[in-house]
This record gives structure tokens, sequence and C-alpha cells, in this order.
């Protein structure tokens, strides 16, 4: 099994200091290579679970279990190891780091990995996202579709086991939504790596075999 | 990739901001690296030209003095001493080079001092390894010769041949009538020969009024066999000295007519005096050993130079280089804040762009070494900038410099303490860094990638 989240629950103090649940997941499992659509209204909860899922943040209890290593038992900077290693981002504001060209943007994900640099590696993957001849442009140089091209291509960049997608077409114009959903779609597929995509447009998620609602498994106030 | 890389791009997303930052280290670092040169190039030119001679020989009075009116041109000559002494002295066996000076008179305008010496003097090393070098013609073979420094030959546009008289004690209104015709102008030295006129002693000795009268000669001469003579002899260059005195009563008594000006004349050794004379010795030892021997005579004074001057650069000019390098110094803790304050007025609109670094994978750890990466960047710029900067203004000043002061100055000459102002850079930046660098160290991920 690839992901395994077990009795995950994960609440926020409000300024007032009342306790905001969030997340209260009994059970949710991800297989190897699957791919699954996460369905949810804004502000339901998913992307805190991202964040925990990823290791940005600790649950307040319960286990997160990928590949076999529970995430919640290791420190921050083991969290962050892991997070680098394991684990592709692809975020709905794409989140290039501007002053970087599409290569450079690419390259750093490897670099913090701790991995090396593997410029031929980060070459060929943009070329596979078809932006071979814009590796040297800044994001503010490249059209939406084509930063979040980058975007794909960095997530992939350290071979991790799953691709953790956060809305990744809301903010691209509709021409390029499609071909975005199954670059990314596609990219997992060749490389096996399982795919878990949160979303709030239900055309979106039709495309994916598995479609959950966040609401299914998550009962941050107990119900269910 | 590596965290500097990471830092430097960071710096170009904010190339005017940057600029700026680093430009202020680099304007303090400039100052720092002029201060050092120039401060370097004049501590070297007073203790190297102080560093020709053993000992300094004088009338008694102020050490001081008589290092800076021998060696340095400057201030009043204190008395004269007889030229009788000079004689016993370069018979001394301790004694490889004693140079006779005759100071006090100025070129007509008193822009420049008279120095009456012998042909010798252009012999001996002015500094350790250096050698006088003639631009134009040769040294001083007799007569009424004159070999001028480099500044003195630019400033009066003299060349081989030109003439000129000299005032004397500097008296503007007392030019004497003989002429001196230039035979030789040396090459620049950086040092305070460049701003001097040498004369042979015979045309210094020729000119009306620089012997003694030869009554007070033969009264001193048998006062001091006698035993209760007057040591210490009027200065030649003082209005009220014998000469003058003999100069009057000449015209009084009988009015002899007056010999032709430009004739050497024969002086008789009792009615020479010199005002300094310099010693080379045969060693540091026995110049040690032979100083007191004179000072302790009613005579003169022995002084070793080096030894004023660094008293002298240590109780003066080392204050003013100290103020100066703490000034500077301020100047660059200022250019630090200013770093600390552009990269941690920066941080606001960096929280997101920290929050990805984070949520790639970068730990605390990283990004806050980031940032302080950023701020040694912009230092070692600084550095860089600053220091071709500062020997770039000093490649400038030199030349003015050196028409204002006769000091010359080479702009690429690298003080040792140039060296010392990298580790110190080095460790402001990181100082500096610290706090912005804190401040990614804490940026909250999740909060900063939804900014």
């Amino acid at each position: 099994m690839s992901l395994i989240l077990q009795d995950v629950k994960k609440s926020y103090r409000e300024p007032g200091g009342t306790v905001l649940p969030i997340l209260n997941i009994a059970r949710f499992e991800l297989a190897d290579g699957e791919q699954m659509a996460l369905l949810g209204p804004s502000g339901g909860g998913k992307t805190t679970l991202l964040n925990v899922i990823s290791g940005i943040t600790a649950p307040d209890s319960g286990s997160v279990t990928i590949d076999g290593v529970d995430l919640a038992k290791l420190h921050e900077v083991g969290r962050d190891r892991f997070r680098a290693r394991k684990i592709g981002f692809v975020f709905q504001t794409f989140n290039l780091l501007p002053a970087f060209t599409a290569l450079e943007n690419v390259l750093v994900g490897m670099t913090f990995a701790g991995q090396g640099a593997d410029r031929a590696r980060a070459a060929n993957l943009l070329e596979r996202v078809g932006l071979a001849h814009r590796m040297h442009h800044r994001p503010p140089q490249m059209s939406v579709g084509e930063q979040q091209r980058v975007a794909v291509a960095r997530a992939l960049a350290n071979r991790p086991s799953l691709v953790l997608a956060d809305e990744p077409t809301a903010n691209v114009d509709p021409s390029n939504q499609q071909n975005i959903l199954d670059l990314i779609r596609e990219s997992c597929r060749e490389g096996g790596v399982s795919l878990l995509m949160v979303t709030h447009s239900l055309e979106a998620a039709g495309q994916f075999d598995r479609v959950n609602k966040l609401t299914d498994f998550n009962h941050p106030r107990g119900q269910g | 990739m590596n965290l500097f890389s990471i830092a430097w791009k960071s710096i170009r997303q904010r190339a005017l901001a940057s600029s700026l930052t680093a430009l202020s280290v680099a304007l303090g670092v400039a100052l720092m690296v002029m201060v050092l040169v120039i401060n370097g190039t004049v501590t070297r030119m007073f203790s190297q030209s102080a560093t020709g001679y053993h000992l300094i020989v004088g009338a008694k009075g102020s050490p001081l003095q008589l290092v800076l009116n021998s060696i340095y041109f400057m201030d009043r000559p204190i008395e004269n001493i007889p030229y009788r002494y000079y004689e016993q002295l370069k018979k001394n066996s301790a004694v490889v080079h004693a140079i006779p000076f005759n100071l006090g008179d100025t070129t007509e305008d008193g822009r420049f001092r008279i120095v009456g010496t012998i042909p010798e003097y252009f012999d001996v090393e002015y500094i350790p390894e250096k050698q006088f070098q003639f631009a134009q013609g040769r040294a001083l073979t007799g007569g009424f010769e004159a070999v001028v420094g480099a500044r003195v030959a630019r400033a009066y546009g003299w060349t081989l041949g030109s003439e000129f008289p000299i005032a004397h004690g500097g008296n503007l209104a007392d030019v004497h009538a003989e002429k001196f015709q230039i035979v030789g102008i040396l090459a620049p030295t950086g040092t305070p020969n460049d701003r001097a006129v040498f004369i042979h002693f015979d045309g210094f000795y020729s000119i009306a009024g620089h012997e003694k009268p030869v009554e007070e000669a033969r009264a001193e001469e048998q006062a001091r066999q006698a035993g209760d003579a007057p040591i210490i002899l009027p200065n030649a260059g003082s209005k009220t000295t014998g000469p003058l005195n003999v100069k009057a009563a000449q015209k009084k008594d009988q009015p002899e007519p007056a010999a032709p000006p430009q004739a050497v004349k024969e002086v008789a050794s009792e009615q020479k005096q010199v005002t300094a004379i310099l010693l080379q010795m045969k060693s540091d030892t026995l110049a040690y050993l032979y100083a007191p021997r004179i000072n302790k005579a009613p005579v003169a004074q022995a002084v070793n130079p080096i030894a004023q001057i660094s008293r002298l650069l240590n109780d003066l000019v080392g204050n003013v280089r100290t103020m100066l390098l703490v000034l500077t110094g301020l100047i660059i803790i200022v250019s630090g804040i200013s770093i600390f304050v552009s990269i941690y007025n920066s941080m606001a609109d960096r929280k997101r762009e920290i929050a990805i670094m984070r949520a790639l994978g970068a730990r605390r750890g990283t990004v806050f070494s980031i940032i302080v990466a950023e701020s040694v960047l912009l230092c070692l710029l600084g550095w860089i900038v600053g220091t071709a900067l500062g020997h770039a203004l000093v490649f400038l000043a030199a030349p003015i410099v050196e028409a204002r002061s006769d000091v010359l100055i080479n702009p690429w000459s690298f003080e040792r303490e140039e060296l010392l102002l990298l580790p110190v850079i080095l460790a402001l930046s990181i100082v500096v860094g610290l706090l912005p660098g804190w401040t990614a160290y804490r940026v909250d991920v999740a909060r900063g990638l939804q900014e």
C-alpha cells in the first residue's frame, strides 16, 4: 500500500481560543500507482489533508504512512527530507520560484532532496511536458499553462512515489485544463506514481477511475 | 545548484535594491581602502625617508626638529655646529658616509629649501637599495652648481642650465646676488628630496654672508682652545647672525669692492659651519654605541631618525589614522545595517517564496542559510567593488596628491590591512543576515503557501 492514513486528527486553535477541528479520518488508503480524485468544497479541509500527508503539517494524532514510513513519527527535518524525496507537489497557483528559469525550478527541487542537480533529467522532464523551447525562460515570461507544466516536471523530478495535486487546473485557462490534467495523469502513470488530486471540479474528478468525496471519510466533528 | 547560487538568484531578482545595498558597502570599503593605501604610503614615505642614515648630528635642541629639518626639510634649523666637528666625524673609522648639510635658505619665492651639501650625497642610497637617479644632467661637481628635485623642476619649469638666486634665511626681501646653475634634475623619489634644491658646499660658502667673519672665527677658535668658548655657534640662517653684521661692518669701515658674485671663494674651515651631518655607520650597533658619545659632549646631539619618526607617527599620525579607520569602520557598519534593513524588509514579500522552498523539501536550516548567504554575497560583492573602487579613486587622486604634497602614491599597492577587511566584512554580513535568516527559519509553510 502506498498511502495509509489511520485515525488522523487535525485541528487549529482560532484567535479567540476555540479549537476548530479540520480533519478526523478513521482510515484512508491509496494504492501503489493508483490515481484518485478527492472532491470537496472550499474550506472543507482538502489543503490541510494534503499538508498532513506531505508532512508540512504534523497531525494532532494518528499515523500517515507512505511506503511503510510513518511521517507522524518523524521529526520535522525527517519529514522535510522525506517530502523532498518521495512526494511531488502540483499546486493550484503553480508556486514556481519567479527568480529561477523553468530548468532551474526543476533543479532546485532536486537540490533540496540532496540528490544532486541532474540537469539532463530536468531537461528531459521539461521536454516531456513540451517545454524544450522554454527551459531558460522565467515564470513571468511564460503562460499559466506553461507554468503548470513546469510545476508538473518539478513534481516528478525526484522520482516520487506519490504526487499530490491541489486544484491543478483551477487557475489554468479552460483550453489548457484538459491538457494539464492529461499531462499529470499520463506522467504519473508512466512513472508508476500514485496520484491524489483534490478538486472541487466534478468535470476534472470525473475523469478518474476512483473518485471520493472528502466528507465520505473525513468527519471533523465526529459525525458518521 | 547550491545555496549560494540559489541566494544569488534572489539577489538578482531584486536587482535594484541589491545593487544599492552592495553599493553602500562598496563605498564604505572604498573609503577604508583609500585611507589604508594613503596612510600606508605616507607612513612608508616618512619611515623610509628616515632609513637612509643611522644618525643625524646637529646642534643641541629638539631631536625631532633636527630630524624634520634635515630629512624632511621642514621646520626651522636649530642652530649650526662648527665645520671642524664635521671634519672630525668624517675621519672616524666607524663612519662610512658623513654628509654635511647647510640649511636655512630658500628659493627666491620661499617655496623650496636650499640644501648646501657635497656631491657624495648623491652616491649614498637615499632609502636602502634606492639610489638617486638623474632624470637629466649629473651630480654636483663644484662652484655654483645646483641639482634640483623633480618637484622643484616641475614647479618652476627649470631645465638644465637654468639659473636662480636664493633667499637668505628664507627672507624673501634678502635675495643673494649670486646665481646657481642647474646641472642635474633628480628623477622622482617619493621623498622630500623631490622638493629640495641642492647646491654645492663651495658655492654655498662663496655667498656673501655665509662664511663666518674671520675675527669671530678666530676669537672662537682661541676661546675653544682655552676651553671657554660658546660651542654652539649662531645660526647662519638668522638675520642677527655674524655674517650679516660683518656685511654691515664692512660697509661702514672700509667700502671694499665686493668680490665678483659668481667667484668661488676659499673659505677657511674655522669660518664654516654646518646645520646637520647625516651619518651612515658601518653597522647599527656602532651607531647605537656612537650616539651617546656625541650626546655626552656639549657640541652637538646625535639622533636616530627612525626612532624620532616612529614616535611622531605613533603620537600624531597614528591617532589621525586611528580616527579615520574608526570613521570608515562606522561607515561599513552603517552599510551592514542597510543590508540588514534591505533583506529584512524583503522578508515580508518572500514568505511565499520561502514556503515554496520548504514545501519542496528545503529544511528550516536550509532557508536560514540561503538568507545568510544572500547577506554574505551582497557584502562580498560590496567588498570586491569597493576594493576596486578604492584603488581606482586612489589612482585618480595620486597625481593630485603628488602635485600638492610630493607623496608618490602607487594606486596598485596593496596594504596588508586590506586583507583584514575581507574577514571583517564576512563576519559583519553573517551578523546582519542572522535576524532575516531567523525570520525565514520561522516561516509557517502552510500559511506561506496561501499568501
